[in-house]
């Protein structure tokens, strides 16, 4: 079973497309409408309106099926999760399933047939699942309509299992493969009389298969972005005014000219310099070697001694967002028996892809190509038409498979744009362009800072009265979406996972009187979505301070806590089942403590257990995490699992090391030296319990990303008695 | 001009001597399956066999490798796959995005050939190299499969590492 792309063959329209695939494969593409697939994809994006075809099934002369994803995999496993969605509905047989992508400028000259591409928000399964099943299905009815017309029956007649049909009154049977040319001249069916599976009747949906993309990883065989050739292709290393917000006054190209390999320095942009050699290692080291004056412009002042300043003035600012006021929190606080007041803080955090940023693009007069790892390939599609100065029917993007993502390669595509603008100046040559790891942790769009206020109130009973939570930071829509902020400072986005709203990121508490408020205290330090997004600070603060008041409350953690979960059952069920599976409340081993913590995010619901030692001198170690989600529907449990561990293992490195400083102006860490990431022997023993739940589409990537730290730090806090307010843990005396 | 022995054999490349072996192997002789992470050894995805040691090949300049030195990458760790680290990788699912697997691999199947039978403490002594997808679970239980085939082993596919 391997991946293939069907984007690297570049200039040609979709239907030739399909023509030629079907002369040189001898297969064939089997085309359908539907249209309220299409209305999803129209409301969400760029270009809406029209009638559209979807194609998402080839089937060869020999039943191999090819099934196509228009999602990037970045690790994720949704490739694998759509495949299996497809083939569920197609009824083919699994051993024969392949895969290929679709890139952006066929989906856009096919009126966006295939749907959204972006991958993000842990979208990729919950909002296609839908119409690639319906794909499958519609596929299905297809191949079986074609053999009822060679065997003159009705297609009710026929059953179909692993792409055998059989005509069962005849015993006749015939293959999808031999059927398949019929198939694809019948005319689609209505998509109204698609009748769905029920998912009780799945045999590839919702089974721990194994991923169809692992063979190429396991031998270096498979062709990341970063390791594509091309002919006469040169290669460029970059390196941007350290300083956000600081520009290029100049550099000294005379300086490097005559180093081997070396073609060119070229100003990228206003901020950006970079050097052109015939190989990157070349123009790597004669980067270092080039004298750049920066003109570092205002944010050279800035640190982050004053960025938490102004976060710390935001927590009181008489003017904030009031993002829910329910009762009268500050009443109820004021006369309460008794009172717990804490403030919160979490730091940047940088993303750290393991393959660092890169782009290929080549250029000619009348077309724009880029080979780009990308969480949004008509992002990067529209971010080469725009600097290549061609429309956008002129412009493809050849989607590879990305080394990590985590949100760093979504909306901005600034590597595109740098990848562009150096090809511009190198008429013929296709440029390939990397960033070091240096420049990747000084160029990211990091997770926001924020710090958080919080206060609580007690009856004398120990009942919470009223709770009032300030979260002051940074805003991602300030930069990447700024009409979503409403009258320039409520912006709903940096309160995720506090909503009264059932089904995407609830609040799971019922609290008679609460306000929740947000002070937008923006840096000049450019901030975008980092797995889990606003969830992670904001379990953060509020799972460790209802720690904190019950413990104030002379309460368990665990019983508190569902006290005031009675209005929100899915919240509490997967609390009791991450308490249930770590035993919560059984005798502990001498020097292990536990903590929990629960969260709602990306429609999905989680919780964890975190058991953790400490020494006398106060090392730590998570020993043991047992973590439940209900994502509703779970398309491949063993990816599921992967995807929990992972968040573990990508929680506990912001958790335990991960900082971002600001110093004049600029990161100050610079590699993995200082910028730790966990390795194999800090990974606690993870145990993933997935709550079963046949009524809602829920995320897998993110969600219970937030629930990781917040258990450790209450875990911590149950070893020390002393709450954990602050991230990283090393920044912190334990003992 | 410099002459290495890489998976078997010489090849001669014309590169400055400063030049980190990582970036020979994948511009020079195309080798693409090592990668670059970190470029300060810190991440070990550009991890290679250097006379039968796992080395970090962005740290070694190439002028420091002898032409008798053996060289081996992921492409020459094994025909097809076979190698029972790859196969217990394959096995248990190990890779997500799969960009740093070619450095464990290395890393592991190193572990293996001096110690058939490491225990937990050996796996963390020996696999320190970064995988931001956080595979580290499987990988453990990975190298611990692959010790068991190893050894001609009745090893089963466990599918999680419940140790």
């Amino acid at each position: 079973m391997k991946t293939r792309r069907i984007g690297n063959v570049p200039n040609v329209s979709r239907r030739r497309f399909i023509i030629s695939s079907a002369a040189a494969g001898g297969g064939l593409a089997l085309g359908f409408q539907i249209p309220f697939a299409i209305g999803a994809a129209a409301a969400k994006g760029a270009s809406p309106a029209g009638a559209e075809v979807n194609i998402w099934v080839v089937v060869k002369p020999d039943d191999r099926c090819v099934i196509r994803i228009a999602r990037s995999e970045m690790g994720q496993g949704t490739l694998t999760g759509l495949a299996q969605l497809v083939a569920e509905e197609l009824e083919c047989d699994w051993n024969k399933v392949s895969t290929e992508q679709v890139t952006p400028g066929r989906n856009l000259a096919s009126k966006r047939a295939w749907g959204e591409m972006g991958t993000g928000g842990s979208r990729g399964i919950r909002t296609s699942e839908d119409y690639v099943r319906r794909g499958g299905a519609a596929a299905r009815m297809l191949l079986l309509q074609a053999a009822a017309q060679q065997w003159n029956v009705t297609a009710d007649e026929l059953s179909v299992s692993e792409g055998v049909i059989t005509h069962a009154a005849s015993g006749r049977k015939t293959r999808y493969g031999k059927v398949a040319a019929a198939a694809a001249r019948l005319t689609p069916p209505d998509p109204k009389s698609i009748k769905l599976k029920d998912p009780k009747d799945w045999k590839i949906a919702g089974k721990p298969l194994q991923r169809l993309d692992t063979a190429d990883k396991l031998n270096g065989s498979k062709v990341y972005a970063i390791d594509l050739k091309l002919p006469r292709m040169l290669h460029a290393a970059i390196k941007a005014c350290p300083v956000f917000g600081g520009t290029l006054a100049s550099f000294d190209e005379s300086k490097i000219l005559s180093r081997p390999g070396v073609r060119r320095a070229v100003k990228v942009n206003a901020s950006t310099v970079a050097v052109v050699a015939d190989t990157w290692w070349r123009a790597k080291a004669a980067l270092d070697a080039l004298p750049i004056v920066w003109d570092e412009g205002a944010g050279a002042t800035e640190s982050s001694a004053t960025i938490a300043e102004r976060l710390k003035e935001g927590l009181t600012a008489p003017l904030a967002h009031a993002f829910r006021n329910e009762g009268d929190a500050l009443k109820a606080i004021a006369g309460a028996a008794k009172k717990i007041e804490a403030v919160y803080s979490t730091p940047f955090l940088a993303h750290a892809t393991m393959e660092p940023m890169n782009c290929t693009v080549k250029l000619a007069a009348d077309k724009a190509e880029a080979w780009v790892p990308t969480q949004n390939a008509e992002a990067a599609l529209a971010a080469l038409s725009e600097e290549s100065g061609l429309p956008l029917a002129q412009c493809e993007v050849y989607r590879h498979d990305l080394g990590g993502g985590f949100g760093r390669r979504g909306g901005k595509q600034d590597y595109v744009r740098q990848a562009v603008a150096i090809a511009k100046q190198f008429p013929g040559a296709p440029i390939k362009l990397i960033w070091s790891r240096e420049e990747d942790m000084a160029h990211d769009f990091y997770r926001p800072i924020s710090q958080c206020r919080l206060a609580a109130g007690l009856d004398e009973q120990g009942k919470l009265v009223g709770l009032h939570l300030r979260i002051s930071g940074q805003s991602i829509n300030a930069q990447a979406n700024p009409a979503a902020i409403k009258d320039g400072y409520k912006d709903d986005r940096q309160l995720q996972g506090y909503t009264d709203k059932p089904g995407d990121a609830q609040f799971g508490y019922s609290v008679p009187n609460l306000l929740i408020e947000y002070a937008m205290r923006n840096s000049h330090v450019p901030v975008g979505p980092w797995r889990g997004v606003n969830t992670n600070q904001n379990a953060v603060y509020l799972e460790c301070f209802i720690d904190e008041v019950a413990r104030a409350a002379g309460a368990d953690a665990l019983d508190f806590r569902r006290t005031l979960m009675a209005k929100h059952p899915k919240h509490l069920a997967v609390l009791n089942a991450a308490a249930e599976k770590a035993g919560w409340g059984t005798p502990l081993p001498a020097g292990v403590h536990r903590g929990i913590a629960q969260f709602m995010g990306y429609g999905s619901y989680s919780a964890a257990v975190a058991e953790v030692s400490l020494s006398r001198e106060g090392k730590l170690k998570v020993q043991r995490m047992v973590l439940a989600l209900n994502c509703g529907h779970a398309v491949n449990p063993q990816q599921i699992e992967a995807q929990v561990e992972g968040s573990v293992a990508y929680g506990l490195s912001a958790g335990l090391y991960g900082e971002c400083t600001v110093k004049n102006g600029r990161m100050v860490e610079s590699n993995f030296h200082d910028y730790p990431i966990l390795r194999l022997a800090e990974m606690p023993q993870v145990e993933t319990v997935i709550v079963p739940s046949h009524d809602f589409w829920g995320g897998v990537g993110e969600p219970t990303i937030s629930v990781v730290n917040p258990a450790v730090m209450n875990a911590v806090f149950a070893a020390t008695g002393k709450p954990v307010r602050s991230l990283p843990l090393k920044n912190l005396k334990l003992a | 001009m410099a002459k290495l022995n890489i998976n078997g054999k010489v090849r001669e490349v014309q590169v400055e001597p400063d030049t980190p072996l990582l970036w020979v192997i994948r511009e020079q002789l195309g080798l693409t399956g090592t990668k670059y992470g970190c470029g300060v050894a810190q991440c070990g995805a550009c991890s290679v066999h250097v006379n039968g040691e796992v080395q970090r090949s962005c740290a070694i300049p190439v002028g420091s490798v002898n032409a008798t030195d053996k060289i081996v990458t992921i492409e020459g760790l094994s025909a097809a796959s076979s190698h029972p680290v790859q196969q217990a990788w394959a096995q248990l699912d190990v890779p997500q995005c799969g960009y740093c697997q070619s450095g464990q691999i290395m890393a592991a199947a190193s572990l293996l050939a001096k110690n058939a039978q490491p225990t937990d403490q050996d796996i963390d002594e020996a696999m320190t190299n970064i995988c931001r997808c956080g595979t580290y679970q499987r990988v453990r239980a990975a190298v611990h499969l692959a010790a068991g085939m190893a050894k001609g082993g009745s090893a089963r596919a466990r599918r999680k590492s419940k140790a």
